[in-house]
C-alpha cells in the first residue's frame, strides 16, 4: 500500500468507523468491537506511515480542489505524524477505558457517544495531516462541532450552558480571527500550503497576523480565551481524557506550532515584535492558570486549569521559535498527552468507584485504589517535568531553547510554572495516600473496572517508555527544525 | 437559428406561458406547463452563459430596431449568470410546486397561481436580459405585481396584509427608479444602459444626474430590502406559500441587486469612475449595518420563516457590502453570493416548506424532536444552514471568503473582522434551530417517522446538494463571477 | 423668483409627489393609501411629459405641415406604459383590500394590526 493511500485511509477510517458504529447501535458488543477495531486499525495505519516520514519522504494527496489554489489536501510531515501517532494510540486506550467507564456508570446515548468520538478522532487526523491552512481549518471546525455532543452528553441545563460556552469560544475565535488570518495569509502569499521553512519566508508582512493566529486558535486556550476548557469538564471522563487533554487541545497547540514552523518559519518569527509580546501572554497564562488550579477543589477542573497552563508551554515554545524550543514543544505534545490522559483516567476511575469528584474528598483514597493513585502520582511527576517521565525531556529542550534565545525572563516563568504544577498536583496524591480514610468510605481495596485500570496503567507506562526511549521521537522532530 | 434568438426567447417563453395557464383552467396542466417552461428557460440560460463566456457580449435588437433607439437585449457575463441563477432555481423549485401548492392553495386558484409564477419569472428574466433602463422598469413591475399576487395566495390572512404592504413599498421603490431613469433621460436623451454611460461621461456630473443617482439608489434599496428599507420583506416571505417564499428568496432580491450592479457600474461607474460613487461612504456601512442588525433580529424570531427572512435581509447586506468594497475580490464575492445565497436560501425555504407540508406553520420551538421524525428533511435544512453560516466546503464559505479577501485587499481590517463576526451571529440563530430540532425532547417521544414525500424531498435535496457541490468545487461559479466582476470593473474604468 | 416660476411644471410634480407620499405614509385607511400611491405615480407621469415638451411644439401626432415642430414623443410612449402599470397596481391593490376586508372586516391599518396581534 503506498503512503498516499495510507494517508487518506487514515482520514477515512474513523469516519467510516463512526458510520458503522451508528449502524451497530443496537448491539453494544458489536458497536464497541467496531470502536476498538477502528482505533487499532487507525494506529496501525499511522505507524505504517512512520518509516516513510522518517526516511524524509513527504507523501501528499489532494482530496478536492475548491478553487484554483484553494484545496483540501493531506500531507504527512514529522510534527503531524507525532500528533497523529499520539492521538491514535491514546484512542485505543481511551476506547478500552470508555467501555469500562460507560458501562459502569450506565450512561445513556452510548451510540452517539462512540460515533461522535470516532468523528472527533477523524477530525483530529485531518488536523494532524492537513497539507494546508484551509484543510486544517476545516477539520479544526469539524473537531469543534463533533465534540459538542460529547460535552453536552449529560443533557442537563448545566451541560447545555457549558456547551454554549464551548461552542461560543471555539467557533467565535476560529471564525472571527483564524479565518481572517488565513485570508490575510492568502492575500500575502497567494496560496495556503504548509512549506518547510515558512510560507511567508522573505515576504514583508504586518505584525498583526501573528496575533490573529495565536488568539484565533482558541483551542490553545491562551488566556483570556481559555474559559471553554474548564466548562468542557461537564463531559464524561473519557471525553475529558482524550479530547480535552489530547485531541482537541493538542489540535490547538499543534496548529500554532505548525503555523510557527511552516507558515512563518523559524527565521522570520523571532524577528517579530508581537512574537515576544505573545510569548509573555503565554507566560502569564502559564502562571495564572497554575495559580487558579491551586484553588480548584473539583479535581477535573483543577486538571483543566493545569492543562491550560501546560498548553502555554507549547505556545511559548512555538513563539520563541528556536530549533530546540520547537523540538521541546513537539515533545511536550506527546509527553503532556500521556501524563494528562492518565490523570483524567484516574479522576474518572475515582468517580466511578467512589463517587468522589473533589480534591477535599480524596482523603485516603490511595489506600482504597492503590494502583490508580500510583498511576496518578507517576503522571503528576510527568506533568511537573521530573524523571523518570517524558515530561522532563520536553521541558529540558524548551529550557534549552529559551537559553538559546536569551529569554531568561521566560525561563524563570517556565520554572515557576513547573513549581506551581507540583503545588497543585502533589497535594492530591499526598492526601490520597497519607490521610486516613474518611468516615463512610468502604474499607478494603476496591479498584476501578479492569478495562479502566488497564488503560490507566498503559498510559502511565507510556510516559516512562517515552522517557527511556525518546530518541525515535526526537529524531523525527529534528527533521522538522533541521530543514535545509 | 434558435440560438440567435435565445436572449429574447428566455423572456418570451414564460411571458407566453402565463396566459396559456389561464386557458388551461386547471392546476395540473398549468403546473406541467410551468415545469416545461422553467426547464426550457434554464437550458436556454445555460447555453447563453456558455456562449457569453466563450464568445463575449451578445447584443440582440428586439423587433429589429437597432440600439440605442430600439430596445436592446444585451447579454454579458453578469446578466448571463443571473439568468442562470433565476431560471435554474425556478427549474428546481417547479417540480416541488405541485404537491406543496396543492396543500396550500385552493384548487380553483391553482392555475392562476402558476400563471402568476410564470409572469413573475418572465419579469425577473426580463430585468436581467434587457439593456434598456425603461424596459427594466416595466419588467420590474411585471415581476413585482405578479409576486404580490403570489404572496397574497398564502394560507394565512396575514398574507394579504403582507402582500399589500409589499405592494405599497414596492410601487414606491419602482416609481423612484422610474424618476431616476427619467432624470437621466432628461440629461442624455437615451434609455439604453450602455448608451447612458457613454453619454453621461462627457457631460460631467451635475445636479440632475446626482438626483437621478439618489432616486435610483433609494428605489433599488427598497426593492432589495436593504436595511432600513426592508420592512416589507419579513412578512412577505413569512406568510407567502412555501414555494413562493423559496422562489422569491432565491430570485427576487437577487434581480434587484443586479439592477444595483448595472446602474452603479454600467451607468454611473462607466461615466464617472468608481471614485465618484458613494461606495465606501454609504453602501459599505449600510451593508455592514444590514448584515449585523438583521442577524440580531433573526436571533429573536419565533417563526422559522421570519427567521430565514431576516437572514435574507442580512445576506443582502453582504452583497451590498461587496459592492461597497469596489475591488475585484469583493465584487466577485458579491456576485458569487448572489448565486450561493440563491441556492442556500432556496434549499432552506424548501426544507421549511417540507416541514410545513407535514405540520403547518413552523415555529422554532415547534421543531422539537423533528430531527428524529423527519431526518432527511432536517438534514437538508442543516446543510443549508451550514452554507448560510459559511462553513468551509459549503457554497456560503466561498462567497464569504471572497468578501473577506476583498476587505483585506482594500485594507479595511475592521470590515473583514465584522464580516466574519456577523457570520457568528448566523451561527447563533442557526444554532437555536438545530438545538430545537435535535436536542430538545420531542413532545410525543414515540411519534413514528413521518418523512416528507419524495416529490418534495428531491428538489430540496437538489438545492442542498448544490450547496455542498458548489462549496467543494467552486471553480465554475467563481470563474463566472470573477469574469462578471472583471467585466464590471472594466466598465467602470 | 422668475426662475422658480418658470419651472412651475416641476413644482407641481414635486408637490404632487410629496402629497402622494405623505398620504401613503400617514393614512391608516388602505384605500386612501392606494389613492396616495396614485397621486404619487401621477406626479411622475407629469414630470416625464413636461420634460418632453418642445417650446412651440404641438402634440407629437403627424400633421400635414412640413414645418411643424413636435414635442418629444418618446416620453409620451413611456408614460402610456407607466399608466398601464399604474392602473394594474391600483387594481391589484384594490383587489387585495377587498380580500383584506373579507378576512378582517376592516380596512383600517391600526385595527388590522390589533386583530393580527394575538396570532403571534
Amino acid at each position: 500500500m503506498s503512503a498516499e493511500t495510507t494517508l487518506w485511509l487514515a482520514l477515512a477510517l474513523p469516519f467510516a468507523g463512526a458510520l458503522l458504529i451508528g449502524l451497530a447501535g443496537r448491539w453494544p458488543n458489536l458497536r464497541e468491537a467496531i470502536t476498538l477495531a477502528t482505533a487499532a486499525g487507525l494506529f496501525v495505519l499511522v505507524v505504517s506511515l512512520l518509516p516513510t516520514v522518517r526516511a524524509g519522504a513527504r507523501p501528499a494527496v489532494t482530496l478536492l480542489e475548491v478553487l484554483p489554489g484553494l484545496r483540501l489536501g493531506l500531507a504527512a510531515e514529522p510534527l503531524g505524524t507525532v500528533f497523529a501517532l499520539v492521538a491514535s494510540f491514546l484512542w485505543i486506550m481511551t476506547s478500552l477505558y470508555s467501555i469500562g467507564y460507560m458501562r459502569a456508570n450506565a450512561e445513556h446515548h452510548q451510540t452517539r457517544f462512540y460515533a461522535c468520538f470516532a468523528v472527533s478522532l477523524g477530525a483530529a487526523m485531518g488536523v494532524a495531516l492537513a497539507a494546508d491552512l484551509l484543510t486544517l481549518f476545516v477539520f479544526y471546525e469539524i473537531l469543534t462541532i463533533s465534540t459538542y455532543p460529547l460535552v453536552v452528553h449529560a443533557g442537563t441545563a448545566e451541560a447545555r450552558a457549558a456547551g454554549r460556552t464551548y461552542l461560543g469560544y471555539l467557533l467565535g475565535t476560529s471564525i472571527t480571527l483564524l479565518l481572517v488570518a488565513i485570508g490575510w495569509t492568502w492575500t500575502l502569499a497567494g496560496r495556503l500550503d504548509f512549506v518547510p521553512g515558512g510560507l511567508l519566508a522573505g515576504a514583508p508582512f504586518p505584525d498583526g497576523l501573528l496575533v490573529l493566529y495565536v488568539l484565533g486558535v482558541g483551542k490553545a486556550a491562551i488566556m483570556p480565551l481559555h474559559r471553554w476548557l474548564p466548562a468542557a469538564m461537564v463531559a464524561p471522563a473519557p471525553v475529558s481524557a482524550l479530547l480535552h487533554a489530547v485531541a482537541v487541545v493538542k489540535a490547538g497547540v499543534f496548529t500554532i506550532l505548525k503555523v510557527a514552523v511552516h507558515v512563518f518559519g523559524l527565521d522570520l518569527l523571532p524577528a517579530l515584535e508581537t512574537g515576544e509580546a505573545l510569548a509573555w501572554l503565554a507566560a502569564a497564562t502559564m502562571l495564572i492558570a497554575g495559580g487558579v488550579a491551586l484553588t480548584q477543589d473539583d479535581l477535573k477542573r483543577r486538571l483543566a486549569y493545569s492543562t491550560v497552563s501546560q498548553l502555554s508551554y507549547i505556545v511559548m515554545a512555538a513563539l520563541v521559535a528556536t530549533p530546540a524550543s520547537v523540538l521541546g514543544g513537539g515533545l511536550h505534545i506527546a509527553a503532556h498527552a500521556f501524563g494528562k490522559i492518565t490523570l483524567f483516567f484516574c479522576a474518572g476511575s475515582i468517580y466511578t468507584v467512589a463517587r468522589r469528584a473533589r480534591v477535599s474528598e480524596m482523603d485516603g483514597i490511595g489506600r482504597r485504589m492503590p494502583i490508580t493513585m500510583a498511576a496518578f502520582l507517576l503522571a503528576s511527576l510527568g506533568i511537573i517535568g521530573l524523571p523518570p517521565l517524558a515530561g522532563m525531556w520536553s521541558k529540558w529542550f524548551l529550557a534549552q531553547g529559551l537559553v538559546q534565545a536569551g529569554s531568561y525572563g521566560l525561563l524563570a516563568v517556565l520554572l515557576g510554572g513547573s513549581l506551581l504544577s507540583a503545588g497543585y498536583l502533589l497535594p492530591v496524591a499526598a492526601r490520597a495516600f497519607r490521610k486516613p480514610r474518611d468516615e463512610g468510605g468502604a474499607s478494603g481495596v476496591s479498584e476501578a473496572p479492569a478495562l479502566c485500570l488497564a488503560a490507566t496503567i498503559v498510559a502511565a507506562a507510556g510516559g516512562i517508555v517515552l522517557f527511556l526511549f525518546p530518541d525515535p521521537l526526537i529524531g523525527l522532530l529534528r527533521q522538522l527544525v533541521a530543514h535545509p | 437559428m434558435i440560438s440567435e434568438h435565445l436572449p429574447a426567447l428566455v423572456v418570451v417563453l414564460p411571458l407566453l406561458g402565463a396566459p396559456l395557464c389561464l386557458v388551461l383552467r386547471r392546476g395540473a396542466p398549468a403546473w406541467g406547463l410551468t415545469l416545461a417552461v422553467s426547464w426550457l428557460c434554464c437550458a436556454g440560460a445555460i447555453a447563453l452563459l456558455d456562449g457569453v463566456l466563450s464568445e463575449g457580449v451578445v447584443s440582440y435588437a428586439l423587433g429589429g430596431w437597432t440600439p440605442p433607439w430600439g430596445i436592446e437585449y444585451r447579454i454579458d457575463p453578469l446578466n448571463a449568470l443571473l439568468l442562470v441563477i433565476v431560471s435554474a432555481t425556478t427549474a428546481v423549485i417547479a417540480p416541488y410546486a405541485r404537491r406543496s401548492v396543492a396543500s396550500e392553495v385552493p384548487a380553483e386558484r391553482r392555475h392562476l397561481f402558476y400563471a402568476a409564477m410564470l409572469l413573475s419569472l418572465a419579469g425577473l428574466l426580463g430585468i436581467a436580459a434587457t439593456g434598456d433602463a425603461f424596459n427594466a422598469f416595466v419588467f420590474l413591475e411585471i415581476s413585482s405585481l405578479s409576486s404580490y399576487i403570489l404572496i397574497s395566495l398564502g394560507p394565512s390572512p396575514r398574507a394579504l396584509t403582507a402582500a399589500f404592504r409589499y405592494l405599497v413599498l414596492g410601487t414606491i421603490g419602482a416609481t423612484f427608479i422610474l424618476i431616476g431613469v427619467g432624470l437621466l433621460y432628461m440629461v442624455t436623451g437615451t434609455l439604453n444602459i450602455v448608451d447612458l454611460g457613454a453619454r453621461l461621461a462627457p457631460l460631467g456630473t451635475n445636479r440632475t444626474v446626482s438626483v437621478g443617482l439618489a432616486f435610483i439608489s433609494v428605489g433599488i434599496a427598497l426593492k432589495v430590502a436593504l436595511f432600513p428599507l426592508h420592512a416589507w420583506l419579513p412578512n412577505a416571505y413569512a406568510y407567502a406559500p412555501s414555494v413562493v417564499s423559496a422562489f422569491l428568496a432565491a430570485n427576487a432580491t437577487k434581480v434587484a441587486l443586479y439592477l444595483l450592479f448595472r446602474f452603479y457600474f454600467g451607468v454611473f461607474g462607466a461615466a464617472y469612475g468608481l471614485e465618484a460613487l458613494p461606495l465606501e461612504t454609504i453602501l459599505l456601512p449600510l451593508g455592514l449595518i444590514a448584515a449585523f442588525v438583521a442577524s440580531v433580529v433573526a436571533l429573536f424570531q419565533i417563526d422559522l420563516k421570519r427567521l430565514l427572512a431576516y437572514s435574507s435581509v442580512a445576506q443582502v447586506g453582504y452583497v451590498v457590502l461587496g459592492v461597497g468594497l469596489a475591488n475585484q475580490a469583493g465584487l466577485t464575492g458579491a456576485i458569487v453570493h448572489l448565486f450561493n445565497h440563491a441556492i442556500t436560501k432556496g434549499a432552506l425555504f424548501l426544507a421549511v416548506g417540507c416541514l410545513a407540508y407535514r405540520g403547518g406553520r413552523m415555529t422554532v420551538a415547534g421543531l422539537a424532536g423533528l430531527g428524529r421524525r423527519m431526518p432527511l428533511t432536517m438534514a437538508a435544512f442543516v446543510v443549508g444552514a451550514l452554507s448560510l453560516i459559511g462553513i468551509p466546503a459549503t457554497a456560503g464559505f466561498i462567497s464569504k471568503w471572497y468578501l473577506v479577501i476583498g476587505a483585506i485587499e482594500a485594507g479595511l481590517w475592521p470590515v473583514a473582522i465584522a464580516i466574519v463576526a456577523s457570520s457568528l451571529l448566523a451561527v447563533a440563530y442557526v444554532w437555536r434551530v438545530l438545538e430545537a430540532a435535535y436536542l430538545r425532547p420531542a413532545p410525543e417521544p414515540n411519534a413514528p417517522r413521518n418523512e416528507t414525500p419524495a416529490s418534495l424531498l428531491v428538489p430540496t435535496w437538489l438545492l442542498a446538494g448544490a450547496c455542498i457541490y458548489f462549496g467543494i468545487d467552486g471553480s465554475r461559479t467563481v470563474g463566472a463571477a470573477s469574469e462578471a466582476a472583471a467585466f464590471l470593473m472594466n466598465l467602470a474604468r | 423668483m422668475r426662475s422658480v416660476l418658470d419651472h412651475y411644471n416641476y413644482w407641481i410634480a414635486i408637490i404632487l409627489m410629496v402629497v402622494g407620499l405623505y398620504t401613503v405614509v400617514a393614512r391608516g385607511n388602505l384605500i386612501k393609501r392606494v389613492i396616495g400611491l396614485n397621486v404619487f405615480q401621477t406626479s411622475v407621469f407629469l414630470l416625464y411629459i413636461s420634460m418632453g415638451v418642445v417650446t412651440g411644439g404641438t402634440a407629437p401626432i403627424v400633421i400635414d405641415d412640413p414645418d411643424a415642430v413636435y414635442s418629444n414623443p418618446l416620453p409620451h410612449v413611456l408614460i402610456l406604459t407607466a399608466i398601464v402599470v399604474g392602473v394594474a397596481t391600483t387594481a391589484l391593490g384594490l383587489a387585495l383590500i377587498v380580500r383584506i376586508r373579507e378576512a378582517y372586516g376592516t380596512i383600517e391599518d391600526d385595527e388590522i394590526s390589533q386583530l393580527e396581534e394575538p396570532e403571534r
